[in-house]
């Protein structure tokens, strides 16, 4: 790395600051220019012709659905199986820790099921609107698509996200700590077309939305929220749903908690109060410290995590450049910056946020630094539009107590060790 | 509708959304959904009794009911079995390190309870308690929770009478007022802490994440400066396999076969991890009791309908009279597609459409003699 390269980028601004920043940290600072290692002699597979260079590689359609290549294999889904009694019914995590940018695959986006993925079919689909209407409803999957669509990116954060950190450092890595998420690019029809057709009763103030599968998973959403930007999706990262994710429709709810996102969308009942459905009064409440407990906490804090490093992504090349990356996001509007602090919180310095940073999706940060092979205390915390700055976990347990396992959005603490592994640990 | 009036509808709609404002024009699709559909989909019952069903049930008849139907996970007096949800107790634990969230101590609405049994319980063959049931089942959850006495009788005229214990511990989101207003202040850059960090906990300690075959974190990146092809990580075995999937579908004939009764011990260990599938229904071993499926201790090349005390589904009941035994191939076919092998099964389970799995499973289960 050469520091003409850092100032011909005219976003680097934030970042070139940190580089200078972090190499005054590192004390001895860089050696002006590019170090380049000398070789030991020539590389074979340089100078020695390799099989695929002279040899067919596969013919086309050998996939024709095609799987990442098996060097990436280990970038999967993955359970913590002693979290629940039965797979289907819990939760598996998104390989964060191994992804970059902002948009998540649908086939490594993390999984919730109440009673296991099911199989329905276009054909067999059907929506029914009812309750405090003018006309109850129903829709085929080909009625669907004849609505006008729109095109929607949204982060999906399941409410527990991090609540096993609540108590303490728990899971050794950020797929297992904060991989309850993923962020996609929806389409789909606005919620309000179709409250629209069927007709909502000026007495109905909610929209109960539930699931065609076995736990029937139902959540009600305030009318308001419904007419805002509640999305009826059918595709994702342009193609259809997968089937674990809701296929052939479910429901996009911006910025909140990802039980309310019904899979397998099969009906909208309008109400003029809550159901308070056992997934909204036993379940996704949170415990004060006073035994009572807040309900309706639908939106998504600020909140932000580094990628890499991270447990399982130790820095195994040693000292120098290092790329720290990581995701930032909130459910109450746009992530306007991320800071990074190298010492546990002590010092703080702006990183670059790398793309469009839209509202209620994943943001994607960078900060290059020039490790000096030394511990360090990794932590981000972002901001968002409304001036909400990403709380410490203490700050968070002051107020809600040790009870509160949901909405943990607290900073996350990477020990980067001086051989290069990462810990998750909790400082103070 | 005529084609140019769709399109009209079409191009108002979409002028209205790029300008701004709802548009309440109508498109006209869609059917009106009848009174029956209506009936069979909307099932909510909400806090105000809105959505009851006609009927009613007593606690013995719950307590009977619950003890086939619930028992299996949740305990025969709602205690909760394994890590599955208690229902009864917790009364005053809310503040305790250690919170005991039950129907009776922490549930606001009776009518939660009524809803999520009747939609969603028992879990693996929803929607098969009848109203009838689930106010008996709902009035044993009161009575378990010492909320009434035992010749309770519930019913949909005196269901919005009974009050909750811990209806009055719930108030909406506070957050705006209670946590925004600490957090949206601009924030220390320098010099924010005294000192330097102390670790105060370490996940390590708990040692509680899953790990690669080399003990790392599950999932952690190869080091790019081993080469590719002696990578010590699991997943890429499962790499390997995974692509071939879509394109070469192994068929039924050519699927391997294992030999169920070699009881390999990698094979039988697989087959374990697959049960997880099952055993919410099924239990094994000793002291193994019926649940929502029967004790499978001994299935393994015994005859079919056969366990005692389990309530069989006619189909089952038909064929195990007609001489069906679990054999290696019976069972096959019964994993694969359970509704195609039997239909009309109570076993409401998709099946296990790898030949592997099935296997594994077989070969799990011939470890468990009667």
């Amino acid at each position: 790395m050469s520091d003409d390269r850092m100032t011909d980028e005219p976003v680097t601004g934030p970042s070139r600051r940190g580089f200078l920043r972090s190499s005054a940290l590192a004390g001895a600072g860089l050696v002006a220019g590019a170090t380049t290692a000398k070789a030991a002699g020539p590389d074979p597979l340089i100078t020695e012709v390799q099989d695929w260079a002279s040899a067919f590689g596969d013919p086309v359609d050998a996939a024709p659905y095609g799987m990442p290549i098996r060097f990436e294999g280990h970038v999967t889904r993955r359970n913590v199986e002693w979290l629940t009694e039965s797979p289907v019914s819990s939760i598996n995590f998104t390989p964060i820790h191994a992804l970059e940018g902002t948009i998540t695959p649908q086939g490594c986006a993390f999984e919730r099921h109440h009673s296991g993925a099911i199989e329905l079919s276009k054909q067999d689909y059907r929506l029914m609107i009812n309750g405090l209407v003018e006309k109850p409803l129903v829709f085929s999957f080909e009625d669907l698509l004849r609505f006008p669509r729109h095109v929607t990116v949204a982060f999906c954060e399941c409410a527990a996200n991090g609540g096993m950190e609540w108590g303490g450092a728990q899971l050794e890595g950020c797929q297992y700590t904060q991989g309850m998420i993923h962020n996609m690019e929806y389409t789909g029809i606005p919620l309000r077309y179709l409250l629209e057709e069927a007709g909502v009763k000026p007495e109905g103030k909610w929209v109960y939305a539930e699931g065609a599968d076995a736990s029937s998973n139902g959540r009600s959403i305030p009318l308001e929220k419904a007419m805002d930007d509640v999305l009826v999706a059918f595709f994702a990262n342009g193609e259809a749903l997968r089937k674990e994710h809701g296929y052939p429709v479910r429901l996009v709810v911006p910025g909140w908690e990802g039980n309310m996102w019904i899979k397998w969308l099969r009906r909208l009942g309008i109400y003029d109060q809550a159901v308070e459905s056992r997934e909204e009064t036993s379940k996704y409440t949170d415990m004060m410290p006073d035994g009572r407990a807040r309900k309706w906490t639908w939106v998504m804090d600020a909140k932000s995590v580094i990628t890499s490093p991270s447990p399982q992504v130790p820095i195994r090349h040693g000292q120098g450049p290092l790329v720290i990356t990581g995701l930032a996001w909130s459910g109450n509007g746009r992530i306007t910056r991320v800071d990074v602090s190298l010492d546990g919180g002590r010092n703080w310095q702006e990183a670059r946020i790398s793309g469009d940073a839209k509202a209620k999706a994943l943001t994607r940060f960078h900060l290059d630094i020039n490790w000096d092979g030394q511990e360090m205390f990794l932590q981000s915390r972002a901001i968002d539009d409304t001036g909400y700055v990403q709380p410490t976990k203490a700050a968070l347990r002051d107020i809600r107590g040790l009870n509160n396992v949901y909405h943990n959005n607290g900073i996350q603490t990477w020990w980067i060790k001086a051989d290069g592994e990462v810990e998750n640990v909790e400082i103070a | 509708m005529s084609r140019s009036r769709n399109l009209l509808l079409g191009s108002a709609l979409t002028f209205s959304v790029l300008a701004g404002p709802a548009v309440a024009e109508k498109l006209g699709l869609g059917r009106e959904a009848l009174p029956e559909e209506i009936e069979a989909w909307d099932v909510a019952v909400l806090p105000d009794g809105t959505g009851l069903p006609e009927g009613s049930g007593d606690v013995a008849t719950g307590e009977e009911v619950f003890a086939e139907k619930c028992a299996a996970c949740h305990g025969e007096f709602a205690e909760g079995l394994d890590s599955w949800p208690v229902l009864a107790g917790g009364e005053g634990s809310l503040t305790d390190p250690r919170p005991v969230k039950t129907v009776g101590s922490y549930w606001p609405y009776l009518s939660t309870v009524f809803d999520y049994v009747h939609r969603s319980m028992p879990f693996g063959a929803a929607q098969t308690v009848t109203a009838d049931e689930t106010y008996a089942i709902t009035a044993f959850l009161l009575y378990s929770n010492g909320l009434v006495e035992d010749d309770f009788v519930l019913s949909k005229d005196n269901f919005t009478e009974i009050k909750m214990p811990n209806a009055e511990g719930f108030y909406p989101d506070d957050r705006p007022e209670t946590e925004y207003v600490k957090f949206r202040t601009e924030p220390c850059m320098a010099d924010c802490v005294p000192g330097t960090p102390e670790i105060t906990k370490r996940a390590v300690d708990l040692n509680v994440t899953p790990e690669d075959p080399d003990g790392r974190p599950a999932g952690s990146l190869p080091d790019l400066r081993v080469p590719a092809a002696v990578q010590p990580v699991a997943a890429e075995a499962e790499a390997v396999e995974a692509p071939a999937e879509p394109a070469t579908e192994p068929t039924a004939a050519e699927a391997p076969v294992a030999e169920p009764a070699a009881a390999d011990p990698a094979l039988v260990a697989a087959g374990e991890k697959v049960f997880k599938k099952c055993a919410a229904c099924h239990k094994l071993g000793e002291g193994a009791k019926n649940g929502t499926g029967p004790v499978l201790n001994g299935i393994v090349g015994h005859a079919a309908g056969a366990v005692d005390g389990f309530k069989y589904s006619k189909p089952l009941a038909d064929m195990a009279a007609g001489g069906l035994v679990w054999d290696d191939a019976a069972l096959q076919a019964f994993l694969e597609n359970p509704k195609g092998f039997m239909k009309g099964t109570k076993m409401s389970f998709a099946g296990l459409k790898k030949p592997e799995d099935r296997a594994a499973v077989i070969a799990y289960l011939s470890t468990f003699g009667k």
